[in-house]
C-alpha cells in the first residue's frame, strides 16, 4: 500500500520506520509497524485512543526503545537512547500535554534544557536567543512575543512556543501529538495554517489526531493505525470521514445517531436569573434562566471559558450561587450539597474526567461506587461491602462494554475512552432523573463516541432530562432536542433543533448575536 | 533430565525466585523488602564507623543485640520502651492516607499525656473502680491529642493554613506551654510542691494501668490498648466507609467534593483521630509506666514516630513491628555503651541511616538489586505526598 503512495509523492523519506514493536507488561502497544515520512509533506497518524499512535512517536523521540524494528532518518540507521539523540538528529515532538513552565518567560522556556551562553558558559545570554526567537517566529509566522510570561498566553499561543521550541533547537521533523485536542475551533483552523506553512519552508511533520476532519483538512498522506498494527493507508483526495471511520474502528460506524423525536414532559430541572462567578471572581454566569424537560436534551452550544463550566458546577451543587435559583425534580436546590443534588435523582458527568469524575489511582470497582458507596448494598451500617462492589463492577464493565483486563485495575491505566465509560456506566445505572453532562465525548475515540451517545439517548427515551453541554457543535446538533448557545454567561439565543444550522450557531457562538448588539453604543 | 551444571544451577535459580515471589505475594511482603534491605546496609554502614572509633564492631553489635532481647527484662524492657513510638506513628500514618501530613505528634502526645495527668489527680477518682478510673485518664488522653491535632485540621479545612507549619507551631506551642505549668511553683498549676524536681503529682493508685511484667520500664496494659488502635486504625482506613472518604480526599479531593463527601469535615476528623492516636500514648505512658507527668519523658517521641510510619510505609500493621525495632535498639543502646564503650548516639546514626536509605530507595534496589513495585504508598518518602 505504501508502495503507492511513495512513488505519486517523489520526494525523498526523511523518517522511515520499518518492523517497530513496542511491548509493555502484557501489552503490544506496537506491533510490526512501519511507516515512512517523506520531505515536505504532512503525514497524518490516525487511530482511536489506546491504538498506539503516541507510543509509536515516543519510540521516534527517543522516549521508549523499541523491542525490535529499525529507524532510519535521512536514509541513515539510528537508535536513540534518548530525546537527546533524537533532537540531535532534528527532530522536534509537540506533545499533547504543553512541557512549558507557566511563570518563566517564552525566551526562557525556549533554551531551557538549551541555553545559550556566554561569558564562557556560565551567563545565560538572553538577548542572543531573544533575537533567534524573533527570527524563528518571523519565518515560520507563529507570531510569538519573547518576552511574554507563558502563564499569561492563550493555549493556541502556548502550542506555538513548543513549536518554536522545536525550530530553536533546528527541527526539520516535527511530531505533532493530538494538537488541536486543546484549540478551539477558530485555533484549529489558525494552527492549520502555521502547520501549511512550516511544509512550505521544508518542514516535515508527523500529525497525530483521531479527528476526521482534521485529517481530511490538512494531511497530504494518511496511514491508519489499530490494535496496534498498521490498518491501513489512504489517500485524502479519495478518502471520506466514514471510509477513514470504518478503517479506524475496524467495523462500519454509525455517525448520525439514531433518535426518535422527542417527547417533553413536565419540567425536571429550572435554572432562573442565575449569577455564578469563576475563580477570579469574575461574573461567569449571568442573569441566566431555563428550563429542561423530562423526556428532552436541552443543548448547550458555546465556545469554551463562556460560562459553561461555571453553570454545571453550580448546578450540582460544586460552586457557590451568587443568586438566583436553580430547581430539580421541584425541589430548590439552590447551593445545596453536592450528595443533596445527587441523591434527588440528578447524575453528573462532568467536564473533568481525571480531576473530578475519577479518582485514577482506585480500581475501577471503587470509582463505580464513588458516589454511593456509603448506600446498601455496598455498605452495610458503616462497613464497605467488597462482595456486592465487585458484583456491581463486573456488571457494569460488561453492560457498559468497559475495555479492561479486571475490574481491580487501576482506572488511570485505562485509555481516555474507557475511562469515560466508567463515569458514563457510575451516572447512569444510578436511579437518575436528570443528567448534567459536560463535554462527555472529549478526546474521544469514534467507537466511544457513539456508545456514549447512544447512552444518553436512551436516557432521554425513558424520560430523563438531559442537559448537554458541549464544544463540539456537531455533538450537539446530532444530540439535542433544543439548543441554546451560550455567550458570555448568557443564553444568546434558543432554538428547536429541528430549526437550528450550523452557521446561525456558529455565529452566535462567535459574536452572541443581539446580545452584543444591544450593548453596543 | 539434564546434566549440564550450567543449567541446573539456571533451575534452581528460577525455582528459588518463584518460590520467593510466592512467599512474597503470600503475605504480602514486597513493599517491606526495601525498609528490610535498608536497615542491612545501615547495620553494615554502622559497623564501619564502630570500627572506625578503634572498637570490634562483632562485639559491639553482640553487646546491642543482648541490650536489646539477651534476655527476659531485657526482651520485656525493649517492649515496653517501643510501645509509645506506635501511637506517635500511627498519629502521621493515619492523616497521611488523606493526604495530610501530621508532624504534630510531639505536641499532641504532651496534650493527651498533661491531660491524662491532670484527670489522674482529681480527688475523687481515688475513690472510683480502677476499670473507670483507667478508662476515664484514656479518654482524657485520647481527647487531649484529638482537640490538639483537631487544631490544625479545623485551621487547614477552615483557612487552607498548611498542617506541617501549623503542627510544628503547635508543638512548640503545647511543649513550652506544658513545660511552664509543670515547672511554675508560683503559680502552682500542675507542679507537685513536694517533688525536687518539676513534675506532676503521681495520679491515683487505681488509676495505674496494669502492668504485665515488671521490668525496666515495665510492660503495661499499653501495648494491649496500641496493638488495639493499630488494628483499628487498619480496619477504620481499609474497611469502612470513612476510609473510603479518607482515600478518596487522599488521592483526589475535587473527585471526592463532585462524590458529595464533605472534604472539609475529613480533614477535620482525620486530624483529630490522628491526634487521639498520639494522646493515647501519651496517656498510657502516664497511666502505665511513671504514674505522673514529666514533659521529658515525650522527648522526640512524636518525630521518633514519623521515622517509624515512613519505615512501615505508613501501613499501621507494619508500624507495631518497626517501632519494636527503634524502641528496642534504644533500649540496648545502654548495653552497648556499657560493655562495648560505644555511644549510644551510633544507635541513632544508624536509625538515621535506615531512614535514609528507605527515602532514598534507588539506592538499596541498586545494591540489592530489587525490582521496583509500586505500592500505594511508594511515593511518600520521595516527597510527593498528596497535601
Amino acid at each position: 500500500m505504501s508502495d503507492g503512495a511513495e512513488a505519486r509523492t517523489a520526494r525523498s523519506p526523511v523518517l522511515e520506520l520499518s518492523g517497530i514493536t513496542k511491548t509493555f507488561p502484557g501489552v503490544i502497544a506496537n506491533d510490526d509497524i512501519s511507516f515512512t515520512l517523506n520531505e515536505g509533506e504532512i503525514h497524518c497518524l490516525l487511530g482511536e485512543n489506546g491504538a498506539g499512535k503516541s507510543t509509536l512517536m515516543n519510540v521516534v523521540f527517543g522516549l521508549y526503545q523499541p523491542n525490535s524494528g529499525t529507524i532510519r532518518v535521512r536514509g541513515q540507521e539510528v537508535s536513540f537512547e534518548s530525546s537527546a539523540d533524537a533532537i540531535a538528529r532534528g527532530i522536534g515532538m509537540v506533545h499533547q500535554h504543553f512541557q512549558l513552565v507557566s511563570v518563566f518567560t517564552v525566551t526562557e522556556n525556549v533554551m531551557l534544557g538549551d541555553e545559550v551562553t556566554k561569558g564562557g558558559g556560565l551567563v545565560l545570554d538572553t538577548d542572543r536567543a531573544r533575537q533567534r526567537i524573533r527570527e524563528v517566529s518571523q519565518l515560520y509566522g507563529l507570531n510569538v512575543d519573547p518576552d511574554a510570561r507563558v502563564g499569561d498566553l492563550s493555549v493556541g499561543e502556548q502550542q506555538r512556543v513548543e513549536l518554536v521550541k522545536a525550530l530553536f533547537r533546528d527541527a526539520d521533523i516535527l511530531v505533532l501529538d493530538e494538537p488541536t485536542a486543546v484549540l478551539t475551533p477558530g485555533e484549529v483552523d489558525e494552527f492549520f495554517g502555521v502547520v501549511r506553512n512550516l511544509v512550505d519552508q521544508g518542514k516535515s511533520i508527523v500529525f497525530i489526531t483521531h479527528k476526521l476532519r482534521e485529517v481530511l483538512a490538512v494531511a497530504d498522506r494518511i496511514t491508519v493505525i489499530r490494535n496496534g498494527k498498521v490498518a491501513g493507508d489512504a489517500d485524502p483526495g479519495v478518502a471520506t470521514q466514514q471510509s477513514l471511520a470504518n478503517l479506524m474502528v475496524g467495523r462500519d460506524v454509525v455517525f448520525q445517531v439514531e433518535k426518535s423525536p422527542a417527547s417533553p414532559g413536565g419540567v425536571a430541572a429550572k435554572v432562573e436569573h442565575l449569577r455564578v462567578d469563576d475563580e477570579r471572581g469574575l461574573r461567569a454566569v449571568d442573569d441566566l434562566s431555563f428550563e429542561v424537560r423530562a423526556g428532552e436534551i436541552f443543548g448547550v452550544a458555546g465556545v469554551q471559558g463562556n460560562g459553561q463550566r461555571e453553570l454545571v458546577e453550580a448546578m450540582t451543587g460544586m460552586r457557590p450561587i451568587v443568586s438566583g435559583r436553580v430547581e430539580m425534580l421541584g425541589q430548590d436546590v439552590t447551593s445545596a450539597r453536592p450528595r443533596r443534588i445527587a441523591e434527588l435523582g440528578v447524575g453528573h458527568i462532568p467536564e473533568d474526567r481525571s480531576r473530578h469524575g475519577l479518582v485514577t489511582e482506585f480500581s475501577i470497582t471503587d470509582n463505580l461506587v464513588l458516589n454511593r458507596y456509603h448506600h446498601a448494598p455496598f455498605a452495610r451500617r458503616f462497613i464497605r461491602q467488597r462482595g456486592a462492589m465487585a458484583e456491581h463492577a463486573l456488571e457494569l464493565v460488561q453492560q457498559f462494554d468497559v475495555r479492561t483486563p479486571g475490574v481491580d485495575v487501576e482506572v488511570g491505566t485505562l485509555s481516555g475512552g474507557n475511562q469515560q465509560k466508567v463515569i458514563v456506566a457510575r451516572e447512569l445505572s444510578r436511579n437518575i432523573r436528570v443528567l448534567v453532562v459536560a463535554q462527555p465525548t472529549r478526546g474521544l475515540d469514534v467507537g466511544s463516541i457513539e456508545f456514549i451517545h447512544q447512552q444518553i439517548i436512551a436516557l432521554r427515551d425513558e424520560g430523563g432530562a438531559v442537559l448537554l453541554v458541549s464544544a463540539e457543535l456537531d455533538e450537539i446538533l446530532s444530540l439535542a432536542d433544543r439548543i441554546g448557545v451560550l455567550f458570555r454567561g448568557r443564553l444568546a439565543g434558543t432554538f428547536d433543533a429541528a430549526d437550528a444550522t450550523r452557521e446561525q450557531l456558529g455565529y452566535l457562538m462567535a459574536t452572541g448575536g443581539e446580545l452584543t448588539a444591544e450593548q453596543a453604543p | 533430565m539434564t546434566s549440564d551444571p550450567d543449567n541446573l544451577n539456571q533451575r534452581i535459580d528460577r525455582a528459588g525466585g518463584r518460590v520467593r515471589a510466592a512467599v512474597l505475594e503470600t503475605f504480602r511482603l514486597q513493599p517491606l523488602l526495601i525498609p528490610f534491605y535498608a536497615l542491612v546496609l545501615a547495620v553494615l554502614i554502622g559497623g564501619v564507623l564502630i570500627a572506625l572509633v578503634g572498637v570490634n564492631p562483632f562485639e559491639a553489635y553482640w553487646a546491642l543485640l543482648r541490650g536489646m532481647f539477651g534476655n527476659g527484662d531485657r526482651l520485656a524492657g525493649s517492649i515496653a520502651r517501643s510501645v509509645p513510638f506506635i501511637g506517635s506513628a500511627l498519629a502521621l500514618a493515619f492523616a497521611f492516607r488523606a493526604g495530610l501530613f501530621n508532624i504534630g505528634a510531639e505536641g499532641q502526645l504532651l496534650v493527651g499525656g498533661v491531660l491524662a495527668a491532670w484527670v489522674g489527680t482529681w480527688a475523687w477518682i481515688a475513690d472510683v473502680p480502677g476499670f473507670f478510673a483507667v478508662v476515664l485518664m484514656v479518654l482524657a488522653g485520647l481527647m487531649g491529642g484529638a482537640f490538639w491535632g483537631g487544631i490544625p485540621g479545623v485551621l487547614r479545612a477552615k483557612t487552607g493554613a498548611h498542617e506541617v507549619i501549623s503542627t510544628i507551631m503547635l508543638n512548640s506551642i503545647a511543649l513550652f506551654f506544658i513545660r511552664w505549668m509543670v515547672n511554675s511553683r508560683n503559680p502552682v498549676v500542675l507542679r507537685d510542691v513536694a517533688s525536687t524536681v518539676p513534675r506532676t503529682e503521681p495520679v491515683a493508685d487505681n488509676a495505674l494501668l496494669p502492668k504485665i511484667v515488671d521490668s525496666s520500664p515495665p510492660v503495661h496494659f499499653g501495648l494491649f490498648l496500641l496493638i488495639g488502635a493499630s488494628v483499628l486504625a487498619a480496619f477504620i482506613l481499609n474497611r469502612t466507609i470513612f476510609g473510603f472518604e479518607v482515600a478518596t480526599v487522599g488521592a483526589n479531593a475535587d473527585a471526592a467534593t463532585y462524590a458529595g463527601m464533605n472534604v472539609n469535615r475529613v480533614i477535620i476528623v482525620v486530624m483529630a483521630v490522628s491526634g487521639s492516636f498520639a494522646g493515647l500514648s501519651g496517656a498510657s505512658e502516664v497511666a502505665g509506666t511513671a504514674g505522673f507527668f514529666q514533659p521529658g519523658f515525650f522527648l522526640a517521641m512524636g518525630f521518633d514516630g514519623i521515622a517509624i510510619a515512613l519505615l512501615a510505609r505508613v501501613n499501621p500493621y507494619a508500624i507495631i513491628p518497626a517501632a519494636l525495632l527503634w524502641g528496642s535498639m534504644l533500649n540496648g543502646a545502654s548495653l552497648m555503651q556499657q560493655e562495648a564503650d560505644v555511644s549510644v548516639d551510633v544507635v541513632r546514626i544508624i536509625q538515621a541511616l535506615v531512614l535514609l536509605f528507605v527515602a532514598a530507595d534507588a539506592i538499596v534496589r541498586y545494591v540489592f538489586r530489587v525490582k521496583v513495585v509500586e505500592d500505594t504508598y511508594g511515593s511518600v518518602l520521595r516527597g510527593s505526598s498528596g497535601a
